[in-house]
């Protein structure tokens, strides 16, 4: 019994100073300087706390930054953002992680799951920017074989594509795993003779499009709009069969180009009930895609995206007064 | 078998096995060429057949009703019973607890988000704390570290990450000490425990994220339930050890006393096997950190956050800054437990006992210093949020941005030619004789194997592990898996072997590499991935050399440790017969550290599977980037989770091959070729 004395002996102190603490704490559990600062920032009806998913492309920090510097800055809300995958943020709505997605492409498997049969998500209308996916090459390429933007001509120039990953095929360059994707269905169905290499994010396909375009070396790769960099390497888009409605309705046997998607954004329906300015926000907010690229430029350029927000907020008062109005 | 005799004559005899008469090879190494020669000339003649490769978009039906799982979970979510009473409850309540903590010491859901207690308070109570398990050096470390956290301007991250470790460990103390002790005390118990942790411990990090996210959704919650699965096996396996270790004599004297059951337990076992069971706290400490860390991947908040956005935009800047908290916070955590084990030593109460009162006076005197720091804290500005002035987390950035620049503009003739070099030269061939050759010939061949190595029994385990792949229609992306893995076991034995032997050969080469292998193998597996991604892109070079940087540390010990180990008369009666230092290593030391080479190939192998899933995010394929991708994308979702299987069945079948290969010398299998 000895030994067990003094054990309790020596972990005494420790028991006792978790108990003081945690008296401490329930002592001031009311008023600290976190919550009262706060609360003075607000103006007119409480906001509350905002999380937004941050899916992981320039464009989507753009719009996400411009949303929070104004319901942080003007609306005095709580802004928490979450680095999550595209599809990973949707199950956020479920759990309560996720209160905002502020672009959303397509996901129409996804819009059912969550909007239509669990009903914990509400579309908050387009962002007003209009997304192209497809394949592009470096405007070095398209001038010297013009006749390549044309997809069914693509198995002509694929050894030219040939890389170490690519195993004897052409290589399509796509982006981050988690992106919209229909490139390895397209490969098969389309009897392309290349394989698809994924450079894991759009950073990395931005770099390999910039060095390509330098070094005059082929590429084909998997890119999007809107997207600042088209302002600075003009790719040229390659013509697959044109999409018509249905034909992408199986992932597995899609074989046409990709839609013209109407990005939107998703609130949860916890967001959407609670009547806070944050969701009136996230349902005003509309801008073009040039509005987009110049933020996207300067959080490219070395801003933080929070400066680059307010750069922009500043100099567009009077939309960002429509979004509230 | 006189077919397989006949093969004697292109058996070469590669190694040097001494005691084994020359003319006749032993019966494995014919197995084993037999089964070199099935593989080569299947490869030749059936090349491209019967490959099994299912095209990236496709799917199997298995993989469609694992789909169909997704949707019913979704759909059954509200009102099954089963996740009604048993899942949602389950993770409402760890998410209160998570939500203590990180409240606690990281930042509130609302207002201006900062820690409960402020960061001084933060600083403050951590410091006493470790004082109080530990001794002051390591008090002063922690404070140290964590002021270092804010003027790295990553405060709420890392203790975000160190609310959410210290989450797990204590459920996971909550649910492994208990099952340590059972298995302690009940042989029963420890051999049904055993298995289920020897399978816990071969699962990839990555693999049950996706499944756990899918019942308890994404969140703190399931990042804490996949952190505490991670984390119990060496937390049970060392209180079980702790338990069982104690002397017979020992526990008889006190049942002599006539003490009971629970007596004994409480008074002679648990404070016995003290020291092992904070050993295994010490262990599950630092794998719950490393779990953590690629929970980010499940919105789990801190540091692993700024590492997955800084993989994503190649800020090798910010990845850096965020990894040394990482490695900071995993020394703190690996020092403070490590100091609370020598503390918690039989002997050590005892030495100090002198100065225990003193002790005692000073923790109470100094936790009023710490209540009026935490009230400060709640009170003002200054001491509630980290001062902005002195954050130079920035500055380290763009120091490290611009190094890493002038890095890759100088470096990178260098580095694509020895990717392009090895990728064309070793990785490209080496994967097309798994990938092309007809899958019937290469379970013959791992058949083959497997028997010459472990008899029958291990030919019908790797058979059965081989079919279960198949089943799962993902052969050929397992054989690019198995492709990138023995590669990366080849070089990590390769640094095994020339550095253990230079530690086992010279205490002083010993003394200089250890820290740096312990250090290597504290650090979490993400940490490594980004000044790899800088250099070589997003290759399975890269993924290949981040799992060879994981896995050799721990090879290189142990075949350290087998060096050093051989009884050093040996070795000098070698010398005195005027051996050479290189006949020695290679006629002496080698050999006789066969077992502990074959243990260095095992783990090597288990760590290099271990990163594959990781290596999958810098551009591994095959099995881990079907887990990716599964994870990410709904549609695929059932293919990720059959992937996590199949890397399962590949690693127990590689397991169980190289641990028979370390238990069973070659020259005791008695040979009927007579």
């Amino acid at each position: 019994m000895r030994k067990a004395e003094r054990l309790i002996k020596r972990t005494m102190p420790a028991v006792a100073g978790a108990a003081a603490a945690a008296l401490l704490l329930a002592g001031c559990g009311g008023a600290s300087v976190n919550q009262t600062a706060a609360a003075g920032g607000a103006t007119g009806a409480p906001c509350g706390t905002v999380n937004v998913a941050m899916n992981a492309w320039v464009g989507y920090t753009a719009d996400a930054a411009v949303y929070s510097y104004v319901a942080k800055n003007k609306l005095g809300c709580t802004v928490v953002q979450k680095d999550l995958n595209e599809q990973v943020s949707w199950q956020g709505f479920a759990s309560g992680e996720v209160d905002l997605i502020m672009e959303n492409w397509g996901h129409a498997d996804l819009a059912k799951q969550y909007i239509t049969d669990q009903k914990v998500a509400v579309d908050a209308g387009p962002t007003g920017n209009e997304g192209h996916i497809g394949w592009y090459v470096p405007p070095w390429m398209a001038e010297k074989y013009p006749d390549i933007t044309d997809g069914q001509n693509l198995n002509k120039y694929a050894s030219m594509f040939t890389t170490s990953e690519s195993g004897g095929k052409g290589q399509v360059l796509d982006g981050d795993p988690a992106f919209v994707t229909n490139d390895e269905a397209l490969v098969k169905n389309l009897n392309l003779d290349y394989k698809v290499v994924f450079a894991g994010s759009e950073a990395a396909l931005i770099q390999s499009f910039r060095t390509a375009q330098q070094n005059k070396t082929p590429l084909l790769g998997y890119f999007y709009e809107p997207q600042w960099f088209l302002s600075e390497v003009p790719l040229k888009k390659v013509n697959l069969p044109k999409w018509t409605e249905g034909c992408d309705a199986n992932p597995e046997k899609v074989a046409c180009d990709y839609p013209t998607y109407k990005l939107n954004k998703i609130i949860s329906k916890k967001l959407d009930d609670s009547g806070s300015p944050a969701a009136k926000l996230a349902k005003g907010f509309t801008w073009t895609n040039e509005d987009q690229n110049s933020v996207a430029t300067d959080i490219q350029g070395g801003m933080t995206p929070e400066a680059a927000a307010k750069k922009w907020v500043d100099a567009h008062q009077s939309v960002v007064d429509g979004w509230l109005s | 078998m006189s077919a397989l005799v006949q093969e004697r004559a292109t058996a070469q005899p590669t190694q040097a096995i001494a005691s084994e008469p020359r003319r006749r090879p032993s019966r494995r190494t014919v197995l084993l060429v037999s089964a070199a020669v099935v593989w080569i000339l299947g490869f030749l003649i059936l090349n491209g057949t019967s490959t099994l490769a299912l095209p990236a978009s496709e799917l199997t039906d298995l993989h469609r009703s694992l789909n169909q799982f997704n949707a019913w979970v979704a759909a059954n979510r509200a009102d099954n019973p089963v996740f009604l009473y048993i899942f949602t409850p389950l993770r409402s309540a760890v998410d209160a607890v998570a939500n203590l903590f990180t409240t606690t010491f990281a930042a509130t859901t609302t207002g201006l988000r900062l820690p409960e207690i402020g960061w001084l308070g933060t600083v403050a109570l951590l410091t006493w704390i470790a004082f109080a398990v530990g001794n002051i050096r390591v008090a002063l470390l922690t404070a140290a570290v964590f002021v270092f956290f804010g003027i790295q301007g990553l405060f709420v991250e890392a203790t975000y990450t160190f609310a959410l470790v210290l989450t797990s460990v204590l459920l996971t103390l909550l649910v492994g000490i208990p099952l340590g002790v059972l298995a302690g005390i009940y042989g029963r118990v420890a051999r049904i425990i055993t298995p289920v942790l020897d399978f816990m411990q071969t699962l990839p990090t990555f693999v049950y994220l996706a499944p756990l996210a899918l019942v308890f959704l994404i969140g703190p919650a399931s990042a804490v339930i996949a952190t505490v699965i991670y984390a119990a096996p060496p937390v049970i396996r060392l209180t079980a050890h702790g338990i069982r270790r104690i002397p017979e004599n020992t526990r008889e004297a006190s049942d002599s006393l006539g003490t009971t059951g629970l007596q004994r337990l409480i008074t002679l076992q648990l404070p016995m096997a003290r020291r092992t069971i904070v050993m295994g706290i010490n262990q599950g400490t630092m794998a719950a950190l490393s779990m953590v860390t690629i929970a980010a991947l499940i919105a789990a908040p801190g540091l692993g956050q700024t590492v997955v956005r800084a993989l994503q935009s190649l800020d090798v800047g910010t990845a850096v800054n965020a990894g040394l908290s990482i490695v900071l916070l995993a020394i703190v955590l690996d020092r403070v437990t490590t100091a609370a084990s020598r503390r918690a030593e039989p002997g050590s109460a005892r030495k100090r006992s002198a100065s225990r009162k003193t002790r005692s006076i000073f923790l109470a005197v100094s936790l009023a210093v710490v209540l009026v720091m935490v009230q400060l804290s709640r009170t003002m500005l200054w001491a509630a949020a980290f001062p902005q002035d002195l954050n130079v987390g920035p500055a380290i950035v763009q120091a490290v941005n611009a190094a890493s620049h002038w890095l890759q503009s100088n470096l990178s003739l260098f580095t694509v030619s020895l990717r392009e070099g090895v990728t064309n030269g070793i990785l490209n061939p080496f994967q097309s004789l798994l990938t092309d050759t007809p899958f019937y010939i290469l379970v013959i061949v791992i058949a083959l194997v497997a028997y010459a190595l472990g008899g029958w029994k291990l030919a019908v385990l790797t058979t059965a592990c081989l079919g279960v792949i198949i089943y799962l229609g993902l052969w050929s992306d397992s054989m690019v898996t198995l492709a990138g893995t023995l590669v990366a076991t080849a070089v990590v034995m390769v640094l095994g072997i020339v550095f253990g032997v230079a530690m086992g050969r010279s205490s002083r080469i010993d003394q200089l590499m250890r820290p740096l292998l312990d250090a290597g193998q504290t650090m979490p597996s993400f940490v490594y991935l980004v000044p790899f991604l800088g250099l070589f892109g997003a290759t399975r070079f890269t993924a290949i050399v981040a799992g060879i940087i994981y896995a050799a540390p721990v090879a290189i010990k142990i075949t350290a440790d087998g060096i050093a180990g051989i009884s050093p008369t040996v070795v000098e009666s070698a010398v005195a017969s005027g051996s050479t230092p290189w006949q020695v290593i290679t006629k002496v030391q080698l050999p006789m550290a066969r077992q502990s080479l074959a243990l260095a190939a095992n783990q090597g192998l288990i760590y290099v599977l271990a990163m594959v899933v990781v290596g999958a995010l810098v551009g591994a394929g095959g099995l881990g980037y079907d887990v990716v991708a599964g994870f990410v994308q709904s549609s695929i979702f059932g293919k990720g989770l059959a992937a996590g299987l199949a890397i399962v069945f590949l690693g127990i079948m590689l397991d169980r091959m190289t641990q028979a290969a370390a238990a069973a010398p070659a020259r005791r299998i008695p040979s009927p070729v007579k």
